[in-house]
């Protein structure tokens, strides 16, 4: 019973995201709204951790292969994308590199020098 | 026996599932990182799908329940955010700067781009929604008048790649940290760059879920901004 419980209280947030995707007139999907929804009942504590987490970890677990669906579709979409197939590998691939690089860098940057802030005050 | 498969409703999710097994096999064998199982079953997939001449359409109504559990899927990414909620206010400056750096990088990557290449705003438009997850992405893409399709087929390749080339890139850069490792992964290849995340680290994974929401929820605010840019 444990992981049907889980399993459908998952599932009923997963419909409330639904509802506000349908309700509100904005172009976020019913799974973010899902996920805000359910990090602030865990915050808030409405929602227990073991009232999802093991089926929660499964299912996070198993995520990958989810996305095969969507990566044997671009079978589907090669046509249409042929004919741009050289400038959008380039916006491709270099993007990823510059959005990686900034990301990871920046948020370094800030949490070294806090770091040695921390470290500083606890010398004095 | 042709009949058969080309009504089965389990033939597809079978053969990618056992796709995904032998690219484990092979990345653990081998220690490559291109024998990454996510690209190594969908090569499989697609060479098995254009051999035995099943259509798309008749694999994805067995492969659709896959796709299926990618929304409760995503919701749970709030279970790993949770158990570091510590982490992350700590950490909230760090976090914030990041993922804000990696959207204006990734909106002003491909204004740049484009300009260089003389793409028309059809096709910039297409491609400014590239780094986020592909529900937000269409939306975007639709509303500005781009072409969906290749939105789409692009979010997918940015995660695809992501998630094999992620560590080295991150590796290039000197990127240790593991708050801002997932960051990175989030913030340039949304749901699939974090289901390598969760792989690395319960840390990064967290950052990595983080990221996506994030991210997804500043493109469809900059992305009409950047769109009358060219």
């Amino acid at each position: 019973m444990k992981y049907l419980q889980q399993f459908l209280l998952i599932l009923c947030i997963s419909f409330v995201g639904e509802f506000l995707k349908y309700v509100l007139p904005l172009p976020i999907p019913a799974s973010i709204y899902g996920m805000v929804i359910l990090f602030v009942g865990l915050l808030t504590g409405l929602i227990k951790l073991e009232q999802v987490k093991d089926v929660g970890k499964f299912l996070i677990e198993i995520m990958p292969v989810m996305f095969i669906p969507a990566g044997v579709g671009l079978m589907e979409s090669w046509g249409t994308l042929k004919p741009f197939v050289l400038p959008v590998s380039v916006i491709t691939v270099i993007t990823i590199v510059t959005v990686m690089a900034a990301t990871g860098i920046c948020s370094q940057w800030v949490i070294r020098k806090e770091k040695k802030q921390e470290g500083g005050a606890a010398n004095e | 026996m042709n009949e058969l498969y080309q009504n089965s409703l389990f033939a597809g999710v079978t053969i990618s599932l056992l796709a995904y097994a032998l690219g484990m096999f092979l990345k653990k064998k081998l220690k490559l990182g291109i024998f990454n199982p996510l690209l190594i079953s969908i090569v499989l997939t697609i060479v098995f799908l254009a051999c035995t001449g099943i259509e798309y359409d008749t694999y994805n109504q067995g492969a659709a329940y896959l796709s299926w559990f990618l929304t409760p899927a995503t919701v749970c990414l709030a279970i790993p955010l949770y158990e570091q909620w510590e982490l992350l206010k700590k950490n909230h400056r760090a976090v914030i700067l990041g993922i804000t750096a990696g959207v204006l990088t990734s909106l002003g990557t491909v204004l740049i781009l484009c300009k260089l290449m003389n793409l028309s705003h059809e096709m910039y438009v297409t491609m400014l929604p590239k780094s986020i997850t592909t529900a937000i992405g269409m939306g975007v893409s639709e509303e500005l008048g781009g072409y969906v399709t290749i939105t789409v087929a692009v979010i997918v390749i940015t995660g695809v790649l992501g998630n094999i080339f992620g560590e080295l890139i991150c590796k290039i850069f000197r990127i240790t940290e593991p708050i801002s490792k997932g960051l990175a992964l989030g913030a340039s290849s949304h749901a699939i760059g974090t289901a390598k995340a969760i792989e690395i680290g319960e840390i990064e994974g967290a950052m990595s879920s983080l990221a996506i929401a994030v991210t997804g929820i500043m493109t469809v605010v900059l992305a009409s901004l950047f769109a009358s840019f060219l």
